[in-house]
């Protein structure tokens, strides 16, 4: 079985969030990468999972500059055999995807995984436009996977509730919540990371639908208006008279 | 030349937040000189009356029982086909778990720029089309603009108030080839919870953490929801250990809501948790420890037990309702 695994990066959940260039870029100063959560624990440690009690391989897949090399070492360390770096700016999902399927489609992968979204674009949108552009089936926000013969079985979120699905190989999944536990590299790992082949392939030309123009910071709530608790019953008239959202 | 716009039936009726959908691609087809076809599959015996009153100038039913509603794939060709079909250029959802999985694919196959979770009107001054949308989990908002002719906008739930004044429109069936149903997906398990209120589309969320001490207590918190009707939601680690089910955490695990009235019971306000719910246009935050990190992301704070607090809520919202009548 061979599965490809979409890692990228994301800043540190405790990270400072601030832009520059008059808020048209995000401030990389003092921001610690790390391999973006879903991608980590939930993709890849099933992935590798999976290879440890049926056999096959693991290759993970980012599209980035040179510094993406410490975050997919990281993957390498955790347990991924090999790894492929497109060399480009991931600007926009199309953009990326666009590169990944290119790859993917010489790479007759049966499981293409990625996270349920990136936790600084919360776009959510890679699985989708990857498996479509390799014209398969996607299964979003998946919480189980499990694999017999060529047939996958997905446990996926619906609204309100759950939803079991078999599919046939190759599909596209994006993983979320209860896929995997994460896992913590061992010093074989990352002793061994540091061998493991990191291919860099050059981009393809692709269209970059769309482009961030400008951020901004979500302004904090400013004050909490506190209630004695004893007057809790306050409240009440508060967020009719107040709020206004009862 | 026409904006699509995806909707769905659930429980017998027309879901909220696809009429949100209706009136949110009703408005941008109103700016840039067009109209709003709305789309829907397997709608049953549901009167569709209210897509046309949410704005839709057409109503088209795709009324077919070999459609597989839970493969995106055919989802995609569907969409795509009454796309062509309508000369659409633009492609409306709301954000839910199906756009998630059909609305990333349907942009690819059109070639159209995407941007998932909308949360406000886009500006079309001058032919060009930007929207803004939540990034760094709600820290911030950076405005998406779109390059290309066709576009694909996924609008985040309960942004707009959802306004259904205007005039039905018959619905019209419409019949799609059979090659785009082919299917490799197979259902094999739906688990979904009856009659709750649905969490995502719900106006007012009351939501508790680990301070309710188990599962048992949980009646109370359901109590105050009941009162108020609002839904129920918990916190991570209250569905990690299985006093909640797991659709009701909300988070940045979990998922992510915006109601207007968030009350939060017992929980402490972890970053991973006010990921997921900072959209909120009301925050209320019940918790014993005055030093609780929520307090400082909350409009109104209570500082108190919450089997003290939570019981004098339910009378205050009892006699409110009461004096509403």
């Amino acid at each position: 079985m061979k599965i490809l695994v979409c890692i990228s990066k994301a800043p540190d959940t405790t990270a400072k969030i601030a832009f520059k260039d008059n808020n048209t870029a995000f401030d990389e100063n003092n921001v610690q990468y790390i391999v973006n959560p879903y991608d980590e624990w939930y993709a890849l440690v099933r992935a590798l999972e999976l290879k440890e009690t049926l056999g096959g391989t693991v290759t993970t897949i980012s599209v980035g500059g040179a510094d993406m090399e410490a975050i997919i070492r990281k993957a390498f360390a955790i347990g991924a055999d090999d790894g492929v770096r497109i060399d480009g700016e991931p600007t926009d999902t199309y953009f990326v995807a666009a590169q990944i399927a290119a790859y993917a489609k010489q790479g007759a992968f049966d499981i293409i995984l990625a996270g349920k979204e990136t936790i600084n674009y919360n776009g959510s949108s890679l699985g989708g436009m990857l498996a479509e552009l390799l014209d398969i089936p996607y299964i979003s926000m998946a919480t189980k996977l499990d694999v017999a013969g060529s047939t996958a079985t997905v446990e996926c979120d619906i609204d309100g509730g759950t939803e079991v699905i078999e599919c046939d190989f190759p599909l596209v999944l994006s993983a979320a919540k209860g896929m995997a536990e994460a896992r913590i590299p061992n010093m074989r790992g990352i002793m061994a990371a540091r061998t493991k082949v990191l291919n860099v392939i050059p981009v393809i030309a692709a269209d970059k639908l769309t482009e961030v123009k400008s951020y901004t910071l979500s302004q904090g709530r400013t004050t909490c208006k506190m209630i004695d608790a004893e007057n809790a019953a306050s409240l009440i008239e508060m967020l009719h008279n107040e709020a206004k959202v009862i | 030349m026409s904006i699509l716009v995806y909707t769905e039936v659930s429980k017998g009726k027309i879901k909220k937040a696809s009429l949100e959908a209706v009136n949110y691609a009703a408005y941008i087809a109103s700016k840039t000189g067009t109209s709003a076809t709305a789309i829907i599959i397997n709608a049953g015996e549901t009167s569709l009356d209210d897509l046309g009153k949410a704005g839709a100038s057409k109503v088209l039913h795709v009324n077919n029982s070999a459609i597989n509603t839970s493969d995106s794939q055919v989802l995609t060709r569907i969409l795509n086909h009454v796309a062509d079909a309508e000369g659409a250029q633009m492609v409306i959802f709301s954000n839910d778990l199906t756009a998630k999985a059909v609305a990333p694919r349907l942009a690819a196959r059109m070639k159209a720029g995407f941007v998932p979770g909308a949360v406000d009107y886009p500006n079309t001054d001058g032919g060009s089309f930007s929207v803004n949308k939540n990034v760094f989990s709600g820290k911030a908002l950076a405005t998406y603009q779109v390059n290309s002719a066709k576009k694909v906008i996924s609008l985040l739930p309960n942004s707009f108030q959802v306004t259904t004044d205007g005039a039905a429109v018959a619905a019209a069936s419409f019949d799609v080839p059979a090659d785009l149903l082919v299917s490799r997906i197979k259902v094999k398990e739906v688990k979904r919870e009856s009659n709750e209120l649905s969490l995502p589309e719900a106006e007012l969320v009351v939501s508790a953490g680990r301070g309710m001490k188990g599962p048992e207590n949980w009646g109370m918190i359901e109590d105050l929801a009941k009162q108020l009707g609002a839904a129920t939601a918990c916190s991570r680690p209250v569905s990690d250990i299985g006093w909640r089910p797991h659709h009701e955490h909300v988070g940045q695990t979990g998922i992510a809501i915006r109601p207007n009235l968030y009350i939060a019971v017992g929980i402490s306000g972890a970053i991973q948790h006010l990921a997921g719910v900072n959209g909120s246009k009301t925050i209320v935050v019940i918790n014993k420890d005055p030093e609780a990190p929520f307090f400082k992301a909350a409009d109104y704070g209570i500082v108190g037990d919450a089997f003290e607090v939570v019981p004098k809520l339910i009378e205050a919202v009892k006699k409110f309702k009461a004096s509403q009548n």
